[in-house]
């Protein structure tokens, strides 16, 4: 019997994208694609074990081990720097972290900037990086409430159509890092698991660059 | 007399077992005061862990720390200049928060500190023992190995500006090739020199092929016997047990040579971490050589197995009236016999036995 590869997936439409992914290179679990409440699924005979968790707490469980790799957004990663291996950049879940502010907002470089976001460390290493005094604000949700109600000036967060910026009158002012999901390691798992990890690693990457060349011709 | 020797968490086994091993080659024991003055820690910041360090005023006004690492006390208290070298061992509680948590803990560390004529032997010494450190902790380690001059070197051949060599570093610590290669190919400079650390980074980590790539890269003398200098050490090390992954990358304000990470099988975390610090010797006022590492033990923790069935194997009731002779002898027989026995008045709701007797 193989060991189990213990995988975790960020729940939603990016978990189920990148299991496609996973399916296509070998490393298929179909009890996954039942329509059930569980969480765990495994495939004794290809050893693989699939865990759905929140996306932000995919990095979580892949650095304490819990998971031997994960999917994670680049933007989870920034915020938290977990000491993991970021091994693939999978080229899907593509969106940009951005500051956007009301739409003719304008930009006193003399006042402090109010920045509210729930991506504090990004946001204030983005502004620490041009040397603006900031007050950052920390919201777990709604983030584009905040200038409206004139609770911040501007926000960091992530946009992918920026529908939801157009329909509150905000704007992208500037774009801070283009997002992307990626395939992270636990590093003690690396090294206990390193066969399997870096053929699934391997077999990931010729499939991105198939895509790629697919979508550049 | 020690009767049940699972009674030891297997951190504890760990921590008698290195001091053991450290001794048998020759090391001795430091030990060290608790506290060092706050200064001496805020001017070598970097080389710590975390900038965090609990502080206290000391009876006569001065800012006391409670030592945050062991290598900085020990470097600081070694004798410099003299011929051979000096080999040291501890077993020491640090005090910081541990990584990933905002809350100070007490960490507890044994490790080994190699101080003065740091020839190849020494190096290979060092690093045979953190590949023994591994074997007593689980049945299964990977010390995986790099050579920041090497690194270094590379990166400096390549060209790459020194304002980009902190960003480099980082995403070669992350393996993360993906952003490596973005960040090179905007540098503008030939793909050459990136393709050998692309290679070098994906590759399986054997030390065998790791070491005829390297050996591949430039033909000069200089980069030869580097090359050279890593094969006499890495090849003395037992096949299978060691990695050459240049993703290990240490302060390179501190560390000039080797550098290691140390994993056991069960604990997803690094149990070990050491390398060669010449560079913070020199930043202290030392002209000696250094090579060490430091064994986590916290981490080891994680290898406790799940608590057993039964707390005790007998308990033993005991009435009121009961003849305290004959609890004595029944509880005496069944310790004697190795078995777990408790005698109580009343059965506790929470102790979980096997057996019951009543007297």
């Amino acid at each position: 019997m193989k060991e189990y590869l213990n995988i975790a997936l960020p729940k939603g439409r990016l978990g189920e994208k990148v299991y496609a992914m996973f399916e296509a290179v070998g490393f298929d679990c179909p009890s996954i694609r039942e329509n059930n409440r569980k969480l765990i699924f495994g495939n004794e005979a290809v050893g693989v074990r699939y865990f759905w968790v929140k996306p932000s707490d995919v990095t979580i469980y892949v650095e304490r081990g819990a998971a031997d790799i994960g999917v994670a957004g680049k933007d989870i990663l920034l915020e938290y720097a977990p000491d993991v291996y970021e091994l693939l950049d999978l080229r899907t879940g593509v969106c940009r972290m951005a500051v956007a502010a009301p739409v003719g907002f304008r930009d006193d470089p003399a006042r402090t900037l109010r920045v509210a976001t729930k991506f504090s460390e990004i946001a204030q290493e983005y502004y620490n990086r041009q040397g603006r005094e900031i007050d950052l604000i920390h919201l777990n949700g709604s983030i584009e409430l905040a200038p409206i109600l004139g609770l911040s000036d501007v926000i960091v967060d992530i946009v992918e159509t920026g529908t939801t910026l157009r329909e509150n009158n905000l704007e992208v002012v500037e774009t801070i890092i283009p997002i992307s999901a990626r395939l992270i390691a636990n590093k003690a798992s690396y090294q206990f698991k390193n066969e399997r990890i870096r053929e699934l690693s391997e077999k990931l990457a010729g499939l991105v660059a198939k895509k790629q060349s697919e979508a550049d011709t | 007399m020690i009767r049940s020797p699972e009674i030891f968490k297997p951190e504890e086994r760990a921590a008698f077992a290195l001091r053991s091993l450290y001794r048998s080659y020759g090391y001795s024991q430091f030990r060290m005061n608790k506290f060092e003055e706050y200064d001496f820690y805020v001017r070598n910041k970097s080389f710590l862990v975390s900038d965090n360090i609990i502080t206290f005023t000391d009876t006569n006004g001065k800012l006391m720390a409670l030592k945050p690492d062991v290598t900085l006390s020990i470097v600081r208290n070694a004798k410099d200049g003299e011929h051979g070298t000096r080999k040291v061992y501890y077993h020491e509680n640090v005090y910081r928060p541990a990584r990933g948590s905002r809350t100070f803990r007490e960490i507890p560390q044994v490790g080994l500190e190699c101080i003065g004529e740091v020839d190849d032997y020494a190096v290979a010494e060092v690093l045979s023992l953190a590949v023994q450190s591994l074997s007593e902790i689980a049945p299964r380690g990977m010390l995986n190995v790099s050579h920041l001059g090497i690194l270094s070197e590379l990166i400096c051949r390549a060209g790459y500006p020194e304002e980009t060599h902190r960003e480099l570093f980082r995403l070669i610590g992350e393996k993360n090739l993906g952003e490596l290669q973005q960040l090179t190919s905007g540098l503008g400079i030939a793909p050459e020199p990136a393709e050998k650390l692309f290679a070098l980074l994906s590759g399986s980590g054997e030390v065998a092929p790791t070491l005829n790539l390297l050996g591949g890269f430039y033909s000069d003398g200089a980069w030869q016997s580097a090359v050279a200098g890593l094969r006499r050490v890495v090849t003395l090390l037992p096949a299978g047990s060691v990695r050459l992954d240049f993703s290990v990358v240490g302060d390179r304000n501190y560390y000039n040579g080797i550098v290691f990470h140390g994993y056991a099988e069960g604990i997803p975390d690094r149990v070990l971490s050491g390398g060669q610090y010449d560079k913070l010797m020199q930043k202290l006022g030392k002209t000696s050589g250094a090579i060490g590492f430091a064994v986590y033990l916290d981490q080891i923790e994680r290898l406790t197995p799940a608590a057993g069935d039964y707390e005790v194997d007998t308990v033993v009731l005991y009435g009121a009236d009961a003849d305290l002779s004959a609890v004595c002898e029944t509880v005496n027989r069944l310790v004697a016999s190795g078995r777990r026995a408790a005698a109580v008045r009343e059965l506790p709701k929470t102790l979980v036995w096997r057996n019951l007797i009543r007297l």
